[in-house]
């Protein structure tokens, strides 16, 4: 159907988009690729020299390193998991006709919409704080000693905090998907006397998985740069417990002003986060063709 | 929605799911309580949930200190700003990419989508030279061009799964008919991509309005948005939990606004095509 | 050039400048959300009567961001802010670099030697002045009196580490949410660490020797956490290790500590409004050892001039009106003394209506206690109290904070963040050419 003149045209309405976003992508690419190369802290002007590999090697031998890259997947496998794991369960309770549905989607939707740097800051001051957090309140009335959550644990808080932020995208993007299910298929299923088990896992599953797989890649895309939450709230630590790479990047390139540094650990996010694309792509793309 | 299920099972339902909505809606809940709280009852131990003095103390204290008009407008335009240009770029791409599938449309796609994985502290840098070589520091035009770049690629992943689902038939049936180009695009594709386009736009408004890195970074006075604002309560000497919550309520209630409105235009569309 | 021209050329001048007169300046202005920076922007008025062709925009941010941001744009000549507000670690470095303007032909009336010499000195980089105090400030011990009463105790002026652990131990019940002591423990270079290094002062510590080799393998350091560390875990708050000056300042208002060791501009807090106890707080000195050297540490927010800025004498006339004598008066007159931004000028602590303020005194002699110049016992190449003035600073010092904090949390052993201290310290000098 696609004539010659159709698809000269189509060239001509992709490129802005593409063009735009390949000098968005190759102009600071390249000149950090080039900063990486040189020993050049911002706070040092005019010492500027070339540094060769020199960069690369210290930021990969940094002990930093490895405990960040640890801590990167955990965050985004925790909360892919509480996000996909609470979606679904959540898309199915409000997926039964109950009384206000307009409304409690509305709750459920709502931590979308705010900003992370004050979901972040909301947390940390008013719920996770052990001596004015409300948690350090409920714990003090049932007699309990208050839970230190930013201290012991760190990550598992950010990756709560993110977590809530995220769930309402699952939940939507799957409610959709319920709500598009067949019916009667459902209910033949029923009739044959499979249990609400069985149909879940062989009908309304499948159904989903799709829609799992664009919600998997659509927030992998997004945690893996998570940085204002663990700004906000530890500092990326105690220690490195919380540091994840984008934020270990941001230590170096703007708390020393080790620019040289700081690009060559964005070179290196860079090609990792590369390879986790490709990774996704490869499985997303298998299961988006169907 | 019109299954019959009995009574007590919708009630149990019903009793489930507000409890989990309101769990999850709490902490926003929470601020906005504390908002109207004195510095001293917002850490009172034990707290208390409605019975206390309300008072718009807070609000008064933080819009005396900053301006909050200002930074509204700021965000209001960066937002919206960026969305439209988004849209004018990749509307045209998506179209073609949905209608006339290339060898490689697939390709193209994923490596936009990848472009979004550079983490941006990274690059902070290089932009901030280029910025400052352009003339674009703190200026609105400046945040609009990043953020249109930054969320390109989820526009016309979007908007191009969003197409996709429109039957190629329809435009088939068109032509026989004798539609010119310009009445097909008219009258037959725009009210059918509607939707999907006002999808994009609300999905792509409330991430630009949120976004907290490059906001921060690139601006000072003149175009400082909401993400600035907050920035400047985030802990200051003495108690601050009233007035943080004050500023944070002023901060998200406009997109929470938006968003609750157009919740049911925003779920049509962020399918991102898993649904057939 | 024809006398036309010259007309020509003379009138068009006048023309300009008569252009300049009537446009107003605007100078943007950057600024910590602390609260004295919060106070002056209610009382531009003041600044407007005298400067009415002057307008400021005013960018508050918190202390991080702000720090990050004025650091990113003055590097790279962004042009963006006409006034900074630093610190005492910024500028001897950025002094340095010629990236602000000498502040070196203040009219008389500013009067220059007034200002506090510890401070002053901090400020001054080969004999030129480059940044204006807004305030300053040391650190000493703030304590609630009347639980030394109840607990038998008094508080010497000038106490000892020795004394500090014995009172926290009587103040501490943990039943009723009382702690002993308050201390930072959130990571970062001005936060738990400009305590620690302070502290470690007067243990004999300090951060490099004279060969830039790092300490943190010696036994000074090691009874510097060690003894942090005992107070902190046996007498401190919860979640000390998220605690920075202002999570302790709110527990300290609300009656949560016995004593606090921290910035002596939080005095006028701690007394204020906002704290349930109020009329309970004393005041001492920093602690020692008996070494010689206190425990407290010496800064002072300041306000520079960057050097490329276009509308260089707006801002002078801004940092001129915000640091001067008459700005004191003006909040005296406004908020009362007590609110007044301290620790920059000799002649506010002369003057008999500010000596009534409980704190006035000890904050002068904490100021006058810490000398940046010879901050340790034995001798270091480096000049800074709780910080060491080089650019690589920040960045180890907050890793090594990291630590610190991670140790404080449980989660290491004291021995094990010390060591992990002393390797990376040993990288990143190693990395930045120090140690060859």
């Amino acid at each position: 159907m696609a004539t010659l003149n159709s698809r000269r045209a189509a060239r001509l309405m992709i490129s802005p988009a593409v063009l735009l976003l390949l000098a968005w992508m190759v102009v600071p690419l390249a000149m950090t690729i080039y900063f990486s190369m040189l020993r050049y802290n911002l706070l040092m002007p005019g010492m500027e020299s070339w540094a060769g590999f020199d960069n690369y090697r210290w930021f990969l031998t940094d002990p930093a390193f490895f405990a960040a890259i640890g801590n990167t997947m955990k965050l985004v496998l925790g909360v892919l998991f509480i996000t996909t794991v609470g979606g679904v369960l959540l898309a199915l309770l409000l997926d039964q006709p109950f009384w206000g549905q307009g409304i409690v989607r509305v709750l459920v939707i709502a931590p979308f919409f705010v900003m992370p740097t004050v979901s972040a800051l909301v947390w940390k001051n008013m719920f996770l704080n052990p001596v004015n957090g409300l948690f350090a309140h409920a714990a003090k009335a049932l007699g309990l000693q208050p839970y230190d959550f930013l201290s012991h644990a760190p990550l598992a808080s950010i990756i709560g905090i993110v977590a809530w932020q995220w769930l309402p995208f699952a939940t939507l993007i799957l409610l959709t998907a319920l709500q598009s299910l067949d019916r009667e298929q459902m209910d033949a299923a029923e009739m044959d006397g499979a249990s609400p088990l069985q149909r879940f896992g062989y009908i309304t599953l499948p159904h989903l998985g799709r829609s799992i797989t664009v919600v998997i890649l659509i927030q992998t895309i997004f945690l893996l740069s998570v940085f204002a939450e663990i700004l906000v709230t530890t500092n990326g630590g105690p220690g490195t417990a919380s540091t994840n790479l984008t934020y270990l990047v941001y230590a170096q390139s703007l708390l020393s002003f080790d620019v040289g540094m700081g690009s060559a650990g964005g070179v290196v996010a860079v090609i990792l986060a590369n390879i986790v694309a490709i990774f996704l792509m490869r499985m997303i793309g298998k299961n988006l063709e169907r | 929605m019109s299954r019959n299920v009995s009574t007590t099972r919708r009630s149990v339902v019903t009793i489930a799911a507000w409890g989990i909505g309101f769990l999850i809606f709490f902490p926003i809940l929470w601020t906005i309580l504390t908002s109207f709280k004195t510095e001293g009852e917002a850490i009172a131990s034990p707290p208390s949930f409605l019975f206390f003095d309300w008072t718009l103390d807070s609000y008064r204290e933080v819009n005396s200190r900053s301006d909050y008009p200002r930074h509204f407008w700021n965000s209001v335009v960066i937002s919206f700003g960026s969305t439209f240009l988004g849209l004018l770029i990749a509307i045209p791409a998506a179209w073609a990419m949905a209608f006339v599938p290339g060898k490689r449309t697939k390709d193209v796609l994923m490596w936009m989508l990848s472009t979004k994985m550079m983490p941006s502290v990274g690059v902070l840098i290089p932009m901030y030279l280029m910025f400052r070589d352009f003339g674009l520091l703190d200026t609105r035009t400046g945040l609009v061009i990043v953020l249109t770049l930054i969320n390109l690629p989820i526009i016309v992943w979007m908007l191009y799964t969003y197409f996709r689902e429109i039957p190629g038939e329809i435009l088939e049936a068109a032509r026989m008919d004798g539609a010119s180009l310009r009445s097909e695009l008219i009258y037959v594709l725009t009210p059918m991509a509607v939707p999907g386009i006002a999808s994009t736009l609300l999905l792509n408004v409330i991430l630009s309005w949120n976004e907290a890195f490059w906001t921060l970074n690139l601006t000072a006075a003149n175009a400082a948005p909401l993400t600035a604002f907050i920035a400047s309560y985030s802990s200051p000497e003495g108690l601050f939990y009233a007035k943080l919550s004050a500023a944070s309520t002023m901060a998200i209630a406009p997109i929470l606004i938006l968003g609750w409105f157009s919740q049911k235009q925003l779920v049509r569309g962020l399918t991102f095509g898993a649904v057939k | 050039m024809t006398p036309t021209l010259r007309a020509l050329f003379g009138a068009t001048a006048l023309i300009a400048l008569a252009g300049a007169a009537n446009a107003k300046t605007t100078i943007t202005v950057a600024t910590v959300n602390n609260g004295d920076m919060i106070r002056m922007q209610g009382l531009m008025d003041d600044f407007y009567a005298k400067n009415p062709d002057i307008k400021v925009e005013w960018v508050t941010l918190e202390e991080n961001i702000l720090r990050q941001k004025v650091t990113t744009d003055i590097a790279t000549k962004g042009g963006q802010f006409d006034v900074l507000t630093i610190g005492t670690y910024e500028v001897p470095i950025w002094g340095k670099q010629g990236w602000l303007l000498p502040l070196n032909d203040l009219p008389a009336s500013y009067d220059v030697n007034d200002l506090l010499p510890a401070i002053r000195g901090g400020l001054t980089v080969d004999g030129n002045l480059y940044a204006a105090p807004f305030y300053g400030e040391s650190s000493m011990v703030m304590y609630r009196r009347d639980l030394m009463e109840k607990a038998g105790l008094t508080m010497p002026d000038a106490p000892t580490w020795t004394e500090i652990k014995a009172a926290a131990a009587a103040m501490t019940d943990k039943a009723s949410e009382t702690y002993g002591i308050c201390l930072r423990g959130k990571a970062g270079w001005g936060e738990n660490m400009a305590f620690l290094t302070a502290m470690s002062n007067s243990y004999g510590a300090r951060w490099f020797d004279e060969n830039w080799q790092p300490q943190f393998d010696g036994a000074a350091w090691k009874a510097t956490l060690t003894d942090y560390l005992e107070l902190m875990n046996n007498y401190g708050p919860p979640g000390a290790s998220n605690n920075g000056f202002n999570e302790n300042l709110a527990l300290f208002q609300q009656g949560h500590c016995g004593m606090w060791i921290d910035a002596t501009v939080a005095a006028s807090f701690v007394t204020g409004k906002d704290s349930t106890v109020a009329d309970e707080v004393g005041f001492a000195l920093a602690p020692d050892n008996g070494l010689g050297k206190r425990g407290n540490w010496l800064w002072a927010w300041s306000l520079g001039i960057p050097a490329g800025t276009q509308k260089a004498d707006a801002a002078m006339k801004f940092v001129e009106w915000a640091t001067s004598k008459e700005y004191l008066d003006l909040v005296a007159s406004k908020e009362g003394w007590a609110n007044v931004p301290p620790g920059t000028r000799t002649s506010l602590y002369m003057n008999p209506e500010y000596q009534k303020v409980p704190f006035a005194k000890m904050t002068l002699d904490s100021i006058n206690a810490a000398d940046p110049t010879h901050p340790t016992v034995d001798p270091v190449p480096y000049v800074g109290v709780q910080f060491v003035a080089i650019p690589e600073f920040q960045g180890i010092a907050t890793a090594v904070g990291q630590q610190f904090s991670a140790a404080l949390a449980g989660s290491i052993s004291a021995d094990d963040a010390l060591a992990a201290a002393q390797t990376l310290t040993v990288r990143e000098m190693t990395k930045a050419g120090y140690i060859k």
